[in-house]
């Protein structure tokens, strides 16, 4: 019993299925931080998942396949910052469409590029993300405790370990740095970013791009660690998920992590929870998986605690009041 | 006090259009180092307009700006702030989330890590209080401070980025006497320190109380500037309006009958707690017509509000025809007590204006059974009424399917006075009735409430 | 802000709505160029596949019927000023209300049983509209966030309800049993089936059309396009939906109360999204299918978009998407190298331009009308 809601095998899978959650949500913190909502995290993730497996099935480069990402993702970033931030168009409409184009480009090109009606193919291990084992700590498996601990920690591949120093990184520029603090300003009231003699377009511009980034990052790892090809759709509300997180985590990054690790655990136990029976009755899982959102519209309804987003997020910025 | 002979600011034919309205026109003032300068002016005189161009939020089409003696083009906020101009916002420009520290220091970091800055500027803050009766808690959070203190730390801001010469737009609308009172002194200390301030306000009272100079503006255009001591009230009031101010309406003597309105002890207060109407109370009775007077922003609006049933009052009692507002609460049982109300922003309030002007005509009455029975609407009823009220009241143009924000304000205000008078109430409150109308039609309007009158 | 004022009713309503459309299928055509085929030959595929037979139009105007009904449910709601992205959700829960009735009150006539499948689908849309609706009204939450988590509960919980409840014993497949039958020899209707206008046909004239699951469904999205525009500009809750939309100040100075009008109108675009179970669990599948919805409400977004949330302008835009739908398919089948996802590309380019995007152009065409009128 305990072996399968805290064993090693458990929670080295929710670091796993956490990582994508983790760097999708930092993505929606530092564009929401800046008051952009950003709806198309799922989109932007799920192309870059495309875009990473196709460059790894072409040029079997794993490295070359995260920088392919990245500049995908980027690339409909700046399409959802040209929408919001230029035009001072419906973010939410325009993450809508993101989440649109991404999921219907993803399946044309892969069809015609590969012909395997969206799917890439298998990606070889030089081609992927694989795991590493951390020295000093596989000595240790076999150890009692340490070992299960160390089983939990090692074995991850390279993106896991730069997500998880993200998010250190991400409290650190926001509270620390000239950036951060403009930044955050700029998502509470950009009138005083502007009267300040700071330009609240170039600040967004920057929250949209690192938001872009870190969901190229996120797509890479879905595609080329987590599994070993694209298949449509394969982001699965992740995107979304990492929009809870984030609520429930109030736009801060260290508790963005608890989220996800959280929503990560939800998400491991609801795959080893099928068909296990406890005394005799089976808990369907489908109330493990709706969990994480259950527990966000509670959250936001304020019947436990309250959730406070940046005071301009959503608002496109005009000079006049 | 000893003013150098360079001026602090001068600004020379400066000329702003927006669009049709011609904000600015040709306006050259200057304004000596060390002094305390009042630009005094009614809504929509140009005052705002004119320090924005000062500090680099609009670009002026034309004109030239000198700071002391030196011609500068002011692109920006940051051009501004780096020759020594400072702002303080009508609406703070504060991040309610943040610490006074963290306000102070937004846009004056000054390296790429903020805790530089913010030691330093929790030092300069210990001088500033010290030198200026400033006190601020430096890690409070801003939101959670009272107006008050909010102000001083714009002012602090300022400061800290070595402002020379502060703007200050209507600083006192959302201050107590008390807090105002402090503010003036803040002001004085400033001044006699050898910084310049720049006061816009529209309120008498503080252009004579602390200004050393004080210039009128009227629709764009700079009226005079006069030394304070050589000048009065009534010489400023008529320069602002442009007209002998006590206006004269020929109108017949009230017969006042029973108390229609009995407001008593009425306080209604803001989201921060600040009571905006404070303990007032007074009766209207019928036929007669009662004025609330006051320069805007001291809770006339307020106060309409409460006894229109939009707001409710924090403690105090209005009775409305025997009846407690209380009771009936909200909008639409006072309406049909016989309670009729003109909002003071008409385009923002009194109308919809994405609405075609039949639908604006029937806000507030819309679910009158004679527009349609039970759920319906019946459009050509809406139209018909329009069309008839326009008629009478002379809307032009008289197109009832015309949207409602291509109407002039004058019309605009017709067609809102046609809905609510149409339905004979026993008592209607109007909020600055001749805002934003031309001079023949605010006669109009100044006549229906004497015909109205005559019926209650 | 334009200088010169705006643009003329029929340039705002029918040529930003065309000229958008058109750059959306000028993007769309690059990325049929990249594939390396023709899209002039791809459009002409997709014309031909969609209306250039009858069975092209029946799919087309079946595809259109779930698309009047999610695009009224986001218009609805837009009028409101309420962006309800759940339409998802609200109309896949709503199956669960059609099937429930369907194999519940299976003894009963069809014309006692059809119509209270159809209230049901309705109703169930409607409560799950009604409580983020709620949430918004009363608790302040947002109502994006909530309709979007409300759409992957709905997801979950459907899977449960078909899995444990629905699905008969031993069946593999995840969908439920049918909710009725037609016998068109005997003209023998039981249950909440609504038949097909193949079958119809062939038991009322005994004529055959080609199969397409097109049933009267369509006539009723009609039906209901006109009563939404009755309710919106011809009664009084319409004008407080719209007044509510158009400027919450102005609606309280008159006394109505938008609390109130953010439920109501949540209630009723989650029961117009959950017409669209009529269509395709009682008309087309006549069963409830796992994930039965797939992506209707979101081309409701679009639909509502570019028929600038007017039923008229829904009806013209649901149309014109399940042309998309229907041509897509064809396009697909005989250009295999032209994925069928290539609609939702489409699709996602018209949410772009239509919604977020929807000014780009308007200045560059003010200046041009003006320039003509001078």
């Amino acid at each position: 019993m305990l072996e399968l809601f805290l064993g090693a095998e458990t929670l080295s899978s929710t670091i796993r299925l956490s990582v994508p959650l983790i760097l999708a949500c930092l993505a929606g913190l530092w564009s929401e931080r800046s008051g952009i909502v950003d709806i198309g995290l799922e989109g932007k993730m799920l192309i870059a998942a495309f875009a990473a497996a196709s460059t790894a099935a072409f040029y079997n480069n794993a490295l070359l396949a995260l920088f392919v990402a990245i500049l995908v993702s980027v690339g409909f970033a700046l399409v959802h910052g040209y929408a919001a931030i230029n035009q001072r168009g419906n973010q939410v409409v325009s993450g809508v469409a993101i989440n649109m184009l991404a999921a219907g480009l993803a399946v044309v090109l892969g069809n015609e590029w590969f012909k395997e009606g969206g799917r890439t193919p298998a990606l070889s291990s030089e081609a992927r993300f694989m795991p590493i084992d951390l020295p000093g700590l596989s000595e240790l498996y076999n150890v009692p405790v340490l070992g299960v601990v160390a089983r939990i920690i090692s074995g991850h591949s390279l993106l896991t370990y730069l997500t998880i120093a993200l998010v250190p990184l991400t409290a650190w520029a926001l509270a620390r740095t000239r950036f951060g603090l403009r930044l955050r300003a700029v998502g509470e009231n950009p009138h005083a970013v502007d009267t300040a003699g700071i330009s609240v377009a170039r600040l967004r511009y920057q929250a949209v791009l690192i938001a872009g980034v870190l969901c190229g990052i996120a797509g890479t790892y879905i595609s080329t660690s987590l599994s070993a090809s694209f298949v449509r759709d394969m982001t699965a509300g992740r995107g979304f998920m990492a929009l809870a997180a984030l609520i429930f985590a109030n736009w801060r990054a260290w508790p963005a992590l608890w989220a996800c690790l959280l929503f990560g655990y939800l998400q491991a136990m609801g795959t080893r929870l099928q068909g296990v029976k406890f005394a005799g009755v089976e808990i369907p899982v489908q109330f493990i998986n709706m969990l994480p959102y259950v527990m966000t519209v509670v959250l936001l309804a304020g019947f436990i605690g309250k959730s406070i987003p940046p005071k301009a997020s959503g608002i496109p910025y005009t000079k006049d009041r | 006090m000893t003013p150098s002979t360079t001026p602090a600011i001068e600004l020379i034919g400066i000329d702003k259009r927006f669009g049709p309205v011609h904000a600015n026109k040709d306006v050259t003032l200057t304004i000596r180092q060390g002094s305390i300068h009042g630009i005094i002016g009614e809504n929509g005189a140009g005052k705002s307009t004119l320090m924005s161009i000062l500090f680099g939020f609009y670009q002026a089409d034309k004109g030239e700006i000198r700071v002391k003696g030196q011609p500068l083009k002011i692109r920006s906020s940051s051009d501004a702030i780096a020759h020594g101009i400072g702002m303080v916002h009508q609406h703070f420009m504060l991040v309610d989330t943040f610490t006074v520290l963290e306000n102070v220091v937004l846009g004056a970091e000054g390296g790429a890590l903020i805790g530089p800055a913010l030691a330093k500027a929790r030092e300069t803050l210990t001088h500033l209080s010290q030198d200026y009766e400033m006190d601020v808690d430096p890690d409070a959070i801003v939101g959670e401070l009272p107006v008050g203190l909010q102000q001083r730390v714009e002012i602090l801001k300022a400061l800290f980025k070595g402002a020379e010469t502060l703007i200050l737009d209507e600083p006192t609308g959302v201050l107590t006497p008390d807090e105002a009172d402090h503010l003036f002194r803040i002001l004085g200390q400033l001044r006699d320190q050898g910084k310049t301030v720049i006061l816009i306000t529209h309120k008498l009272r503080e252009i004579m109380a602390i200004t050393d100079h004080v210039t009128v503006m009227r629709r764009g255009e700079l009226v005079a500037t006069f030394e304070t001591k050589k000048t009065n009230v009534e010489e400023l009031a008529e320069a602002m309006v442009g007209r002998r101010v006590l206006l004269h309406v020929d109108k017949s003597p009230a017969k006042p009958g029973v108390v229609v309105l009995d407001v008593k002890n009425v306080t209604w207060k803001d989201k921060k707690g600040i009571a905006r109407v404070d303990n007032v109370s007074f009766n209207v009775r019928a036929g007669e017509i009662v004025g609330i007077a006051g320069v805007s922003g001291n809770g006339q609006s307020e106060l309409l509000d409460v006894i229109a049933g939009i707001t409710r009052p924090a403690s105090g009692e209005i009775i409305f025809e025997g009846k407690s507002i209380g009771q009936l609460a909200d909008p639409r049982h006072l309406r049909e007590e016989g309670l009729a109300h003109v909002p003071e922003d008409r385009q923002h309030r009194g109308l919809i204006s994405s609405f075609d002007a039949s639908e604006s005509g029937i806000l507030g009455w819309h679910y009158d059974e004679s527009l349609g029975h039970g759920f319906r609407l019946d459009r050509d009823k809406v139209v018909a009424r329009c069309t008839k009220e326009m008629a009478e009241f002379d809307v032009r143009p008289g197109n009832p399917l015309l949207k409602s924000s291509k109407f002039s304000g004058g019309n605009q205000q017709k067609i809102i006075l046609a809905r609510e008078i149409a339905r004979d109430p026993d008592l209607l409150i109007v909020g600055q009735p001749t805002r934003g109308v031309e001079a023949n039609e605010r006669e109009l309007g100044l006549r229906m409430a004497g015909v109205m009158r005559e019926a209650a | 802000m334009s200088a010169r004022g705006e643009l003329r009713g029929w340039a705002d309503v029918a040529l930003i709505p065309v000229l958008n459309l058109v750059v959306a299928l000028l993007v769309s055509g690059i990325v049929v160029l990249i594939i390396g085929e023709s899209p002039m030959e791809a459009m002409w595929i997709m014309l031909k596949g969609a209306v250039g037979s009858i069975k092209g139009w029946s799919y087309l105007l079946y595809y259109s019927t779930n698309f009047i009904f999610t695009g009224l449910a986001v218009a609805v709601a837009f009028h409101a000023g309420l962006f309800n992205i759940g339409g998802e959700g609200q109309a896949y829960i709503a199956g669960l209300g059609a099937t429930m009735t369907g194999l519940g009150l299976e003894f009963l006539p069809w014309p006692i049983v059809i119509p209270l499948a159809v209230l049901m689908s309705a109703l169930f849309g409607a409560f799950w509209g009604w409580v983020p609706g709620y949430l918004q009204a009363k608790r302040g939450s947002h109502i994006v966030i909530t309709t979007i988590m409300f759409n992957f509960i709905a997801s979950s919980l459907m899977v449960y309800f078909i899995n444990y409840w629905l699905r008969p014993v031993g069946k593999m497949a995840v969908e439920s049993r049918a909710v009725g039958n037609f016998d068109f020899s005997t003209f023998d209707l039981t249950g909440a089936y609504i038949p097909s206008l193949r079958e119809l046909s062939l038991a009322i004239f005994g004529y055959r059309l080609p199969s397409s699951p097109l049933n009267p469904t369509f006539l009723f999205a009609l039906a209901v396009a006109w009563a939404v525009w009755y309710l919106l500009w011809r009664t009084k809750l319409g004008y407080e939906i719209r007044a509510v939309g158009a400027n919450t100040d102005a609606a309280v100075y008159a006394g109505i109360r938008p609390q109130k009008i953010i439920m109501v109108t949540m209630a009723i675009s989650g029961g117009l999204a959950g017409l669209l179970a009529v269509n395709e669990v009682l008309g087309a599948q006549h069963r409830l299918v796992l994930e039965y919805v797939q992506g209707a409400g979101f081309v409701g977004i679009a639909v509502a978009l570019m028929g600038r949330s007017h039923p008229v302008g829904i009806v013209l835009a649901a149309m014109l998407f399940g042309l998309l739908y229907q041509g897509g398919t064809e396009l697909s089948f005989a250009k295999p190298e032209i994925n069928r996802d290539m609609i939702v590309v489409i699709q996602g380019l018209v949410i772009l331009f239509m919604g977020a995007l929807e000014q780009t152009f308007r200045p560059w065409l003010e200046a041009l009308f003006f320039r003509a009128e001078d």
